[in-house]
């Protein structure tokens, strides 16, 4: 029998089989080890008490994401808590030989940004971070997950995981997603239909006429949000796309090692007679822009739709979680989603930070301006989107819409850092989790794509590009390189 | 990590699904550099509610944590564990974990448990009756027990062989994987040199 793309890489890494019957899980390498400041420091200090080193600093590399204030990051970390953390990293990695990308380096950035921009994400590696985003780098055919820090101990310690073998998914979109409506749409749909816990226990296959058709970063939106269904990771088989936009990136193989890579990305796809013990089949045709109503990403609706009632759930369970999901987020049953008023608009996130993401922004929000009693936080994922960002002139065009232009990091997507909703403020986020306090204390979030947030921004409730008048001054045209 | 073989602690009857780790912990408790000191933010933005469960003198000790379906989905920070374990809960029963949160659990020393929905329904029902009540978790019978007379709870739970027989012998993962040091050194001799490295 064939096997899927999952199979492959997991067969491709295997250290030890697990006996059969024995019900031990088997032992895995793991090629990339991707660390952060929140989840590593009581790791590296269980390495110290065993006197442990780690075992491959050449496969680690460490950034700081998570605390880092977007705005003078030239300074020092006004919270002691903070900088305490990270310069708990900058020590750990000096003393283990990890190298790092601290505040300040080029390439710091989110580390879900970092690791593909570098070219270390490529297709069929294992790939583990102590973030449940780690997802993000399924996009490549990777098959990558999140672990906790006592799994980051291990890593670190033995450069493996031992693990029990998940089962297979396949999502399968087909049809073709029509105009402005956009990969986080269709991730966002996804979730609503399968609820928060849909996927759990599986590694899911992306794939369908719809997937193939994504670019890089759209694929890596989709991915990302694998964990928000529940699913240990999701991946799409490495293609053309995905071979051109490694080509040539700082950590991509050259010359004939190039060649030998290709050679074997290409045989990572899951075989015509490979069986999946679960399938979904989507059609992209039907999908419009998306939004969340709720405290969990499986609370969602189309733009279009309304806030909905408790009792229109089937399960108890259900109809508890939206009563008290409406409460806690300040909303009436039946109201319209485009009547909902948002005070913040973040574009940001391993979600939503890339280039492509801020040049689809700009797009919308050239020649208009931020509603008055609405703000507009864009945020890129790293030091290089903020670069290119800002070589295309796409910071300009934020700023004169009266948006605000922000330094490199995680940002609001998580209530860590300086940037955080007040109780009661109400957003529209790009980013992954509208988990009660995910964004600040009794902050409200609904999680959209970028095209419905720079629409949401100019409006002041919830929009897509669609129901904007006319721009003073269309798009300008705008350099299209490559990070 | 301890042993753990069986339990016996007041039981906690929190009446909710999708407890997701933000709500376990948020964020914003999550800087301290040790493995210890959490318990403050554990459900931190309910414990400002003075109805709250643990706000309850009756259930302000309690050791076994009894949730809904989908408890620590979200966010892989074992610090949702630790916050737990600080706190001073020993077991979590739910319907249905996180992955990664079961995952943790098993490697830091709590107890997630795996019980039918009902006998989850059924233990808030007792526990609300009779606050205080307690609960006795097995792990070598792999048995959930509390109450008595007509309303008693007792079933069984699930938990994967291997973390039910790791938390058993109390055994460290790290050493039992560094025991196939030489596997690991076989594999790394045949990774292909176009694999990317950091340094």
């Amino acid at each position: 029998m064939g096997r899927t793309l999952a199979e492959k890489v997991w067969d491709e890494h295997l250290v030890r089989s697990a006996p059969p019957g024995s019900g031990e899980p088997d032992l895995l390498y793991i090629d990339l080890h991707l660390i952060h400041e929140v989840t590593s420091p009581q790791a590296f200090d269980g390495l110290r008490l065993a006197g442990r080193a780690v075992r491959r600093p050449d496969l680690t590399i460490a950034t700081e994401d998570h605390n880092v204030p977007t705005l003078d990051w030239d300074q020092p970390i006004k919270d002691p808590v903070s900088r305490t953390q990270v310069e708990t990293l900058r020590r750990n990695a000096a003393e283990f030989g990890v190298r790092l990308h601290p505040l300040g380096d080029l390439d710091q950035g989110i580390v879900h940004v970092v690791g593909p921009q570098l070219g270390l994400t490529q297709p069929g590696m294992t790939i583990v971070c102590g973030d449940s985003h780690t997802s993000t780098h399924g996009a490549f055919g990777a098959l990558a997950f999140g672990i906790g820090t006592s799994e980051v101990e291990h890593v670190l310690a033995t450069q493996t995981l031992p693990q029990a073998r998940p089962k297979t998914m396949a999502v399968t979109v087909n049809g073709a997603l029509p105009d402005g409506v956009t990969a986080k749409d269709l991730v966002l749909t996804l979730i609503t239909h399968t609820g928060t816990g849909g996927g759990q226990g599986y590694v899911v296959e992306y794939r369908g006429p719809a997937i193939e058709a994504l670019s890089m970063e759209a694929r890596m939106t989709v991915c990302n949000m694998s964990i928000e269904w529940g699913a240990k990771a999701g991946l799409i088989a490495p293609d053309q796309t995905t071979f051109d936009y490694l080509e040539g990136r700082p950590e991509a193989p050259t010359g004939a090692e190039w060649d030998a890579a290709v050679a074997h990305w290409k045989t990572l796809l899951t075989d015509d007679d490979a069986v999946f013990d679960e399938e979904i089949v989507l059609d992209a045709s039907t999908m419009t822009p998306f939004v969340t109503w709720g405290t969990n990403p499986g609370q969602g609706v189309p733009l279009a739709g309304s806030v909905p009632q408790p009792d229109d759930f089937a399960e108890e369970s259900d109809r508890v979680g939206a009563g008290k999901a409406l409460e806690y987020m300040g909303l009436e049953a039946g109201t319209p989603m485009r009547d909902i008023h948002v005070d913040t608009v973040f574009v940001g996130s391993c979600t939503n930070g890339r280039i492509e993401d801020l040049r689809a922004a700009a797009e919308i929000l050239a020649g208009r301006s931020v509603a008055e009693g609405t703000r507009l936080l864009v945020v890129p994922g790293s030091v290089r989107v903020r670069l290119q960002a800002e070589e295309e002139g796409l910071d300009v065009i934020f700023k004169e819409a009266g948006g605000e232009w922000r330094g490199a990091g995680c940002s609001m997507c998580l209530g860590m850092n300086p940037d955080q909703l007040a109780p009661q403020e109400r957003s529209a986020s790009t980013s992954n989790r509208n988990f009660e306090g995910r964004q600040g204390k009794g902050g409200r979030t609904h999680l959209v794509s970028v095209p419905v947030a720079a629409a949401t921004a100019i409006r002041g409730t919830l929009s897509s590009p669609a129901d904007l008048p006319p721009a003073v001054e269309r798009s300008r045209d705008h350099e299209t390189q490559e990070v | 990590m301890d042993a753990f073989t069986s339990h016996t602690g007041i039981g906690v009857p929190l009446r909710r699904s999708n407890v997701d780790t933000d709500q376990i912990i948020p964020a914003v408790y999550l800087k301290r550099v040790t493995r210890t000191g959490f318990e403050d933010g554990l459900f931190a933005a309910w414990r400002n509610d003075p109805g709250f469960v643990l706000n309850q003198p009756a259930y302000a000790a309690g050791s076994v944590l009894v949730a809904g379906p989908d408890f620590g989905t979200g966010s892989s920070r074992e610090h949702a564990v630790w916050a737990l374990q600080n706190y001073g809960f020993r077991v979590v029963l739910s319907p249905r974990f996180g992955d990664i949160f079961r995952g943790n659990a098993g490697k830091a020393g709590l107890l997630a448990a795996q019980v039918d929905d009902k006998v989850v329904l059924r233990l808030w029902d007792l526990l609300e009756a009779e606050p205080g009540t307690t609960i006795s978790v097995d792990l070598t019978e792999r048995t959930v027990r509390a109450g008595s007379g007509p309303e008693a709870v007792e079933d069984s739970f699930d938990i994967d062989d291997y973390t039910r027989w790791r938390l058993l012998e109390g055994l460290d993962d790290i050493s039992l994987t560094l025991a196939h040091e030489a596997d690991i050194s076989a594999y790394e001799a045949d990774r292909p040199s176009w694999k990317p490295a950091t340094l």
